[in-house]
């Protein structure tokens, strides 16, 4: 397979303005004779169906939930960043591109991530018109606040709740077009499956969630806006209902999938309580702006922390790294999280470290910490029980983000033509890890800002012939999609789907989380395979396909989650060396930071079905840097 | 710790529902209310029974997917919260519970506690938006918001679209839904165009959905579990006074 990456040459700050010039345009008068499929309803999925209905394209949505308003970018919590320079602190759209490609560690493309911080910009001012209600200071110009990996306050917020009220005013520009006549919505529909015509994505198969009624529609492009795969780990801080199935169907047709181990594991979450746990709360990252991270000097000290005396703490992030302390990247802040529970010192001496408040409150007042984080505080006490305002959080890393997914070329286009992967399911911009507040923006730039313009040069370059219905790439998808449902209802076995999930969910975690080594990766890639015999010889999946069956979504989702759990530790197991969220025991400072190998590994691996049972063909795209020089990131 | 549900089962949307009991007694007091149920489906499906049917996604209180009456009220006893982050230790060993759909005439069941609330999204796309395409927005600092009024938006806009106050009504009102989208938009500078035009489109459409008439009775507010004032009702009100009065054309033409 050939990957075209499509980089605009020339110098970076002008390769996308001319790329969009150079990109053909579609005649406004016939944009209305073209045909666009969008799979999701999130920041990016509700973002480019309204923009491109707006542009006159003809549109059909699709959600799994029973509204667009409740797609996942739902519970983003902290914010947006954007390189304005509201605060005169020394922000740029260079210096936000740098972050971001520092962030990364160094394996996304800089062209992608230039483009997304000139973007930034525009997403804030879109959204400020669409009535998005972010905090103000009080002389009425927006408020801003600063994340983690970043040394300025870029990040815009609408008080813990950013997602939300970014994905509604996304959710509020689409309806107006549903209401409108320009997106035809089907909420309750999961795509099952890709139709690919000569070579081309055509449409979708999909299975509406209330009739069970298996359909296809057909288009002239195909957008994928469906979100990541943290959920194959079971308990991660996805929505239950998140899952793989829409990019994994589409890799299966032939579209490359990209880092597929770049998993992002957030620092800041409720530690596990129980067996029966069904997910992870995230708290916002944003919460380390005030409140310190600390753990007990001594191992197995299962003192209150309120008992525990200054002299006896460890913050451990303030002493390793003076200059970010707290404010260090993701994956840094997980890495030592676990580094330090590791030795016994844990929270209460388990697994947990101390997230304290007291200081900011002492300097602040608890007013102040109330209205920041209000609604992160209730929503923590209402977990836990516990106050924080009085005692310490307790919180653990958990799987949250990632950044692998569909590869895909500078417009957005995957390796079939005709289909398109944007937000979480691509694996573009974020390289090895992502930084706070970054994936609401590259949602919002993917969707208003840069797939209506790519779509059209395709849509204007490419011939599509006329299909319909009866075409028997559409029969085959429609039949192939029946037939694995209709096996999922006979089985009959002896467990349920869930206790499928956790135990992959458990193996991943083990051995393709927060730490991987060669011996664990080899130890999952002979258990998935046989988790899966088990799964298709002993599910229990009961009712019918023909009504509403939330087993029977669950059954399919995961024998993709089963399947695609195999490529993610194959991709770590290939990836000899540390970077961001892949971190490999093996591959390790003196310091115990991620030893990154540029010689070897400055690449993307963009993998290709081979067929079922083959090993998949690896694809790569060399990675250049001409502007950030590659450097062992620190923070310290 | 035991508890005794009753849970309402109903195959599908033409189908007649009634109670059945459950004795669940492997209830933990750190689990969620909806864990709670996982535990009971998973037993449910060990003995070949179908589970139950609920809406849930996030399970964080943010995506309003989920919401069932748990003896009467909506999300159940604790204030300001979605049944999703409402956590057993709040109930006691012996328990009885009794759990129902969301109950109003615009929300059909669609099986056992799953109901369809497209109702409310039909009300959004008739106008609970600002008008404004993609593309170049003037700069975000140009369109100075008083912080009060950013901060009042905010806590309408802070709606998760759960539809638990039309359950809670006697009257299956969706006014505190409405309301809060009105007060959002109306009182930020970027809405004031449409401000009186808005409140039109969405009442008409609630009338159209087949929700009931608001009484004020508060029982909406009551259930909230993010809070909405009561206070959005009164400015929906309002506008929808004053629109009546300047845009009598249009509020004729839209059967108000």
């Amino acid at each position: 397979m050939e990957l075209k990456s499509r980089i605009p040459s020339g110098p970076i700050e002008h390769r996308w303005d001319r790329h969009r010039f150079e990109m053909k345009l579609v005649n406004p008068a016939n944009k209305r004779k073209y045909n666009i499929i969008v799979v999701g309803s999130g920041l990016a999925g509700a973002s480019a169906s309204a923009s491109m209905a707006e542009l006159g394209y003809n549109v059909k949505c699709f959600c799994f939930q029973d509204s667009p308003r409740r797609a996942h970018s739902i519970a983003a919590q902290g914010g947006i960043n954007a390189a304005k320079n509201y605060q005169n602190d020394g922000d740029s759209i260079y210096r936000l591109f740098y972050d971001t490609v520092k962030g990364g560690d160094f394996r996304a493309r800089e062209s992608n991530v230039y483009r997304l911080a000139q973007i930034s910009l525009n997403i804030i001012d879109q959204c400020v018109a669409q009535g998005v209600p972010f905090a103000r200071e009080y002389g009425g110009t927006l408020a801003n606040r600063s994340f983690g990996g970043a040394q300025v306050s870029r990040t815009f917020y609408a008080r813990g709740q950013t997602g939300q009220q970014l994905l509604l005013g996304a959710y509020q520009a689409l309806l107006r077009q549903a209401g409108a006549g320009k997106v035809a919505m089907f909420p309750r529909t999961e795509m099952l499956d890709l139709i690919v015509i000569d070579g081309k994505a055509r449409g979708i198969v999909t299975r509406n969630l209330i009739t069970g009624k298996t359909q296809s529609h057909l288009a002239d492009a195909v957008v994928l806006g469906t979100g990541g795969y943290g959920n194959v780990f079971y308990l991660s801080t996805n929505a239950k209902g998140s899952n793989c199935t829409a990019i994994w169907r589409a890799y299966k047709h032939g579209a490359a999938f990209g880092n597929p181990c770049f998993t992002q594991i957030h620092p800041t979450c409720i530690p596990v309580t129980g067996d029966y746990q069904s997910k992870l709360t995230l708290m916002s990252e944003s919460l380390r702006n005030d409140g310190r991270i600390w753990v007990p000097k001594k191992t197995g000290d299962t003192r209150p922390p309120n008992q525990i005396p200054e002299i006896e703490r460890d913050y451990y992030l303030e002493r390793k790294y003076p200059s970010f302390g707290n404010l260090v990247p993701r994956d840094v802040a997980s890495r030592n999280a676990k580094a330090v529970c590791d030795e016994g010192r844990g929270a209460g001496s388990e697994l947990g470290v101390y997230l304290d408040f007291a200081d900011a409150i002492k300097r602040l007042g608890k007013q102040h910490i109330r209205e920041r984080y209000g609604n992160l505080f209730d929503m923590y006490e209402r977990i836990t029980g516990e106050n924080p305002y009085e005692v310490p959080m307790r919180i653990y890393p958990a799987i949250h983000y990632t950044m692998g997914g569909l590869w895909v070329d500078y417009n957005l286009m995957t390796t079939i033509p005709g289909l398109y992967a944007i937000g979480e399911a691509n694996f573009s911009d974020h390289g090895a890890n992502r930084l706070g507040a970054s994936a609401l923006m590259q949602g919002l730039a993917d969707g208003y800002f840069i797939l209506p313009y790519t779509i059209g040069d395709y849509l204007a370059s490419a011939k599509l012939e006329t299909v319909d219905a009866t075409h028997n790439a559409v029969r085959d998808a429609e039949s192939c999609v029946t037939r694995q449902t209709n096996r999922l209802l006979e089985i009959r076995g002896r467990r349920t789907v869930t206790s499928f999930h956790r135990e992959l969910g458990k193996l991943l975690w083990d051995e393709c989380g927060m730490a991987r080594n060669e011996s664990g990766l080899k130890t999952a890639l002979q258990s998935i395979p046989e988790l899966r015999e088990q799964f298709w010889n002993n599910v229990n999946v009961l009712g019918s396909g023909d009504e509403l069956n939330q087993a029977l979504e669950n059954a399919g989702r995961m024998a993709d989650f089963l399947e695609f759990g195999e490529l993610m530790c194959l991709d770590a197991l290939h990836r000899k060396e540390s970077c961001g969220g892949h971190f490999r025991e093996e591959f390790q400072t003196p310091e115990g930071e991620a030893l990154r190998d540029d010689a070897n590994f400055s690449y993307v691996a963009a993998w290709e079905y081979a067929g079922p049972g083959e090993t998949p063909a690896l694809n790569k795209e060399p990675l250049t840097f001409e502007y950030v020089r590659p450097i062992q990131r620190s923070y310290k | 710790m035991k508890v005794t549900l009753h849970i309402w089962r109903q195959k599908g949307p033409n189908h007649v529902g009634r109670m059945v009991r459950y004795e669940h007694n492997k209830v933990k007091p750190h689990m969620s209310f909806l864990e709670m149920l996982d535990v009971l489906n998973e037993e449910l499906v060990a003995k070949g029974e179908e589970p139950v049917a609920f809406d849930h996604d996030c399970r964080e209180g943010i995506c309003g997917a989920c919401g069932f009456m748990i003896n009467g009220v909506a999300h159940g006893p604790e204030r300001g919260t979605t049944v999703c982050q409402l956590h057993m230790r709040h109930f006691s060993d012996g328990n009885v519970l009794y759990l129902e759909p969301w109950r109003a005439k615009a929300f059909p069941v669609v099986k056992d506690l799953v109901v369809d609330r497209s109702a409310l999204d039909r009300i959004i796309a008739s106008g609970g938006f600002i008008s404004v395409p993609t593309g170049n927005a003037p700069d975000g600092n140009a369109i100075l918001v008083p912080k009060k009024n950013a901060d009042l938006a905010m806590d309408a806009a802070a709606c998760i679209g759960c539809g638990a106050c039309v359950a809670a009504c006697p009257n299956a009102a969706a006014s505190l839904f409405t309301g809060a989208k009105i007060a959002h938009l109306g009182l930020l500078p970027q809405g004031q165009p449409e401000r009186y035009q808005r409140v039109l489109n969405m009442l008409a459409a609630v009338k159209q959905e087949l929700f009931g008439s608001c009484a004020n009775i508060g029982e909406c507010e009551a259930v909230c579990p993010k809070n909405i004032k009561l206070e959005v009702i009164a400015r929906m009100n309002r506008d929808f006074l004053r629109a009546s009065w300047t845009q009598r054309e249009d509020a004729l033409h839209n059967g108000n």
